[in-house]
């Protein structure tokens, strides 16, 4: 793997960590009545409010019109999630020690599956929310279902509802990407074994960064164009 | 012809001169500018959504209550119940607060409260609790500017009518409270013609601590006069407190004539240093006496009332240099410590100057024992040799002054119906202006601090008349709201107040809105009767007493259905509120209650007693609009005969 995809993989790596300790969505609700706001942060391992207590009014809200409650306990994903975001981490982090470009390819290709899997995973929970609603609810509106945006705002009722990533998804999201850049970057880059197979021999069908300074040094030189 | 028209011309063209001559009066009559000029509605505009400058908080007098108002809009915003019942919201009624109005004489469920005195840090307002006084049955209540809710209320023994107070040290170590009218002490079954062998009057200190809350401290045994306002000083002057009294000349009836002779009064100055001194050394007498403390226990939200059973007593004889009397022309009425707390004003309600007394000067005058008298071992000062200055032409009937901080006091005059604005140092009066219609008191934000915020200053009328548009017989209190920020007092608004307000205090609202509770979280209740979840709702049975531990949530009650509840019972309906949300309180009210409804805050518990006296089956309801289905929020309780074997039964889910 070139250094510059290692760096960005290491990169992408370790901003993971920033999911852990902050929300990775949030969806807002805004209404008159809410002027101290209202909305819920959706964490890796829980469902939280933007203030003390607005789960509990959220859900208070929603039992007007048959939504069901959310139970952060109850959902599988928040107990996977976490595992999930470490598993990646330390994943990207062996890519980074042992250099190997499949790794990085992986890592980037598993990542992605995993970013969209998630979205539309969080997509179904939104459709399930807003469709299956308690037909005893008291306020049922012909045609309207309540489900959030994916990303985005729409109004639902007397709340206009607006769905965006948290500090943490942005964290998820430039991971993807640093990600992918290491990949393309990577892709790029001819195999230096095949491009200068006379002067290097250190290249011996991985790219394992070379522990000796003077291997390292003469593979420079040799990427030198001026000086090859 | 020709005199025929012009005849009809003449008659057109007067009565057109008649309609201009009409229309140009009737527009003069109404383009009478209002007092106040056109540019003061927009000094006192707080546009929709804005919040006001200042909170007020203005006594209610014989209401009992503490009112609370914005400022410069002079908008109401709520009632603090205090030393009254108040049914809106149960104080006083429901079981938990019940407590708060105990006394030495029972459950006494009104009083009289005028003055409203915030606590102070460094001689400043702080923002943290606002005080105020009972008159009748002499107690001090602390009102907590977190909730806005009265949580502490201490009874005054040996007192009748506890007027000078509340009045704070600069730190709040102290609050003061004295007796208005002496009596004997400890009370007996004497002739009222005898006062001036048994009536004794007192002077009380309460020690105000932040985690235990209020003591009395001690009591001063005075000469048996009215005692009527008092301050602390501040600055040079602390440690010491002002108190005026009147009746000097110890009158048991017709006061208006018999307490009017003597040319002076005094002013009695406390050196509280010194009682604290003799009371570290034992210099004081305990007497046996009784007394109530009552607290709002902050997890339970609810009264708990303790009696007590002592009190020190400090005698001015014992203690040289504990009280010294100043004399002050006539009958004083406010005693008023300025910023710098070198100059102590008198209000001779019935004097023609305002007397002011300088610290520096007394306490000189101590020095070189310049004393014209004494009573029961309290030297009387030479009034030579403590007056600072007095205000000439001040109005008449001055009462109370407050101070700007720029150097310059505002003394009410009740008679002649005016705020006039004088100079300390010299004494001159700079400015004057009309109050409608006599006013009592005055009010500056911090204008009885040492450092008032000197914008606007509030009269509190005592007449209203013609202010507003009329309400028969009975008609709110006026207050107005006078510009003082430049060289001339300026009128900006008049409103409308509730009771009586006696005396208000202000301070900037962002000390206050800052410490605002929205809601009192529900894992911190620990009321013994308490369902903190709606699996906890449920109806137990002991004997004929029935507690109900019932929950309210939007929008609906747990449990809503009740049977075998039997005529004769004590039912006790323990509502807990499971909201956490602001501003979404529930009531509560049952059909025949002889008390009154209950106003649940999210998070606490309010307790109603409801004794069935007929069988059937009688709805409850939630009396607060708490959201779109608020008008389903009902439920019933079945009543049945005393020989009935129906057993307790309801439909909360388990």
């Amino acid at each position: 793997m070139r250094p510059t995809s290692k760096k960005l993989l290491l990169a992408a790596s370790l901003i993971l960590i920033v999911s852990y300790f902050v929300p990775i969505w949030e969806i807002s609700l805004v209404a008159p009545q809410y002027p101290e706001g209202l909305g819920l942060e959706i964490w890796i391992d829980t469902i939280d409010g933007q203030n003390p207590h607005d789960l509990d009014k959220v859900n208070n809200l929603n039992h007007y019109i048959g939504m069901k409650e959310i139970v952060p306990e109850a959902i599988p994903e928040l107990k996977i999630m976490p595992y999930l975001i470490g598993f990646m981490i330390l994943f990207g982090l062996l890519a980074v020690f042992t250099g190997k470009r499949a790794l990085l390819y992986t890592w980037t290709v598993v990542f992605i599956i995993i970013g969209i899997v998630g979205m539309v995973d969080f997509y179904l929970w939104e459709y399930d929310y807003g469709h299956n609603l308690n037909p005893d609810a008291a306020i049922k509106i012909p045609g309207m279902s309540y489900q959030p945006p994916l990303i985005g705002s729409k109004q639902l009722l007397n709340f206009v509802a607006i769905s965006l990533p948290g500090i943490g998804g942005y964290a998820i999201i430039g991971s993807i990407l640093l990600g992918l850049i290491a990949s393309i970057l990577q892709f790029k880059t001819p195999k230096s074994g095949k491009q200068n197979n006379e002067t290097v021999k250190n290249t011996s069908g991985n790219d394992t960064a070379n522990p000796d300074p003077a291997a390292k040094l003469h593979t420079r030189s040799t990427a030198d164009p001026l000086r090859a | 012809m020709l005199n025929k028209s012009f005849s009809k011309r003449f008659w057109i063209g007067s009565a057109v001169v008649v309609v201009i001559i009409l229309m140009a009066i009737a527009c003069s009559t109404r383009k009478q500018v209002p007092i106040g000029g056109s540019d003061a509605a927009s000094q006192v505009y707080v546009p929709p959504g804005s919040y006001d400058e200042f909170y007020g908080f203005f006594s209610g007098g014989f209401s009992g209550q503490l009112t609370v108002y914005g400022l410069p809009s002079g908008r109401l915003f709520r009632i603090i119940p205090v030393y009254s019942q108040h049914a809106e919201n149960g104080y006083g009624y429901a079981e938990e607060t019940k407590g708060m109005l105990m006394t030495s004489h029972g459950f006494v469920p009104w009083d009289d409260a005028h003055h409203p005195e915030l606590s102070q840090t460094n001689g400043t307002p702080d923002g943290r609790w606002v005080f105020i006084n009972a008159n009748n049955t002499p107690r001090v209540a602390r009102i907590d500017l977190t909730t806005f809710e009265t949580t502490e209320i201490i009874e005054i023994p040996n007192s009748g009518g506890n007027h000078a107070s509340p009045f704070v040290t600069p730190n709040t170590d102290y609050i003061v409270a004295s007796t208005r009218f002496s009596i004997p002490i400890p009370q007996k079954d004497v002739p009222i013609s005898e006062y001036k062998k048994h009536f004794k009057g007192t002077i009380t200190f309460i020690r105000v601590d932040p985690e235990t809350g209020m003591e009395i401290a001690f009591q001063i045994m005075v000469p048996g006069y009215n005692y009527d306002l008092a301050h602390a000083g501040k600055g040079p002057s602390d440690g010491w407190a002002f108190f005026t009294c009147y009746n000097t000349e110890q009158a048991n009836t017709l006061l208006e004539v018999n307490a009017s002779k003597n040319d002076k009064d005094f002013i009695a100055a406390v050196n509280w240093k010194l009682a604290e001194k003799a009371i570290a050394d034992g210099n004081y007498t305990t007497m046996n006496t009784e007394y109530y403390h009552n607290y709002m226990d902050e997890g339970t939200r609810s009264a708990v009332s303790e009696k007590m059973k002592t009190v020190r007593i400090l005698t001015p004889k014992d203690i040289p240099g504990l009280v010294y009397y100043l004399p002050t022309p006539k009958s004083p009425h406010g005693v008023d410590v300025d910023p710098s707390g070198e100059y102590i004003v008198g209000g001779g309600k019935l004097a023609s100057v305002i007397p002011v007394h300088s610290f520096t000067k007394m306490k000189a005058a101590i020095e070189n024992e310049e004393f014209e008298g004494e009573v029961d071992g309290i030297p009387i000062l030479k009034y030579e040799s403590v007056m600072a200055g007095e205000v000439q032409n001040a109005g008449l009937g001055p009462l109370h002054t407050e101070f700007d901080g720029k150097g310059y006091a505002y003394t009410s005059a009740f008679i002649s119906s005016e705020i006039v604005k004088w100079k300390l140092g010299t004494w001159e009066v700079v400015d004057r202006i009309a109050c409608y219609y006599s006013i009592g008191h005055l009010m500056i934000p911090g204008g009885d601090s040492q450092n008032p915020w000197g914008k606007y200053v509030v009269a509190m009328n005592k007449i209203t008349k013609d202010r507003y548009l009329p309400t028969g017989p009975e008609l709110p209190h006026s207050a107005q709201l006078i510009d003082i920020s430049g060289d001339k007092m300026k009128l900006l608004l008049d409103f409308p107040t509730l009771g009586e307000p006696h005396y208000a205090q202000g301070i900037p609202a962002e000390l206050v809105m800052k410490n605002s509770v929205k809601f009192f979280p529900i894992e911190e209740n620990t009321h013994p009767y308490a369902a903190k979840t709606e699996k906890e709702a449920r109806v137990e049975r002991e004997g004929n007493v029935v507690h109900i531990y019932m929950t309210t949530i939007r929008t609906h009650f747990a449990p809503d259905n009740i049977e075998g509840i039997k005529v004769g019972d004590r039912v006790y309906f323990h509502v807990t509120n499971l909201e956490q949300d602001w501003d979404v309180p529930h009531g509560f009210a049952v059909q025949g209650a002889n008390n009154s409804e209950l106003l649940v805050m999210p998070g606490e518990t309010r307790t109603l007693l409801w004794e069935p006296k007929k069988q059937g089956v009688f709805p409850f309801y939630c009396t607060d609009f708490c959201s779109a289905l608020h008008q389903e929020m009902q439920g019933y309780i079945r009543v049945s005969p005393k020989s009935s074997g129906i057993q307790i039964s309801h439909n909360a889910p388990r």
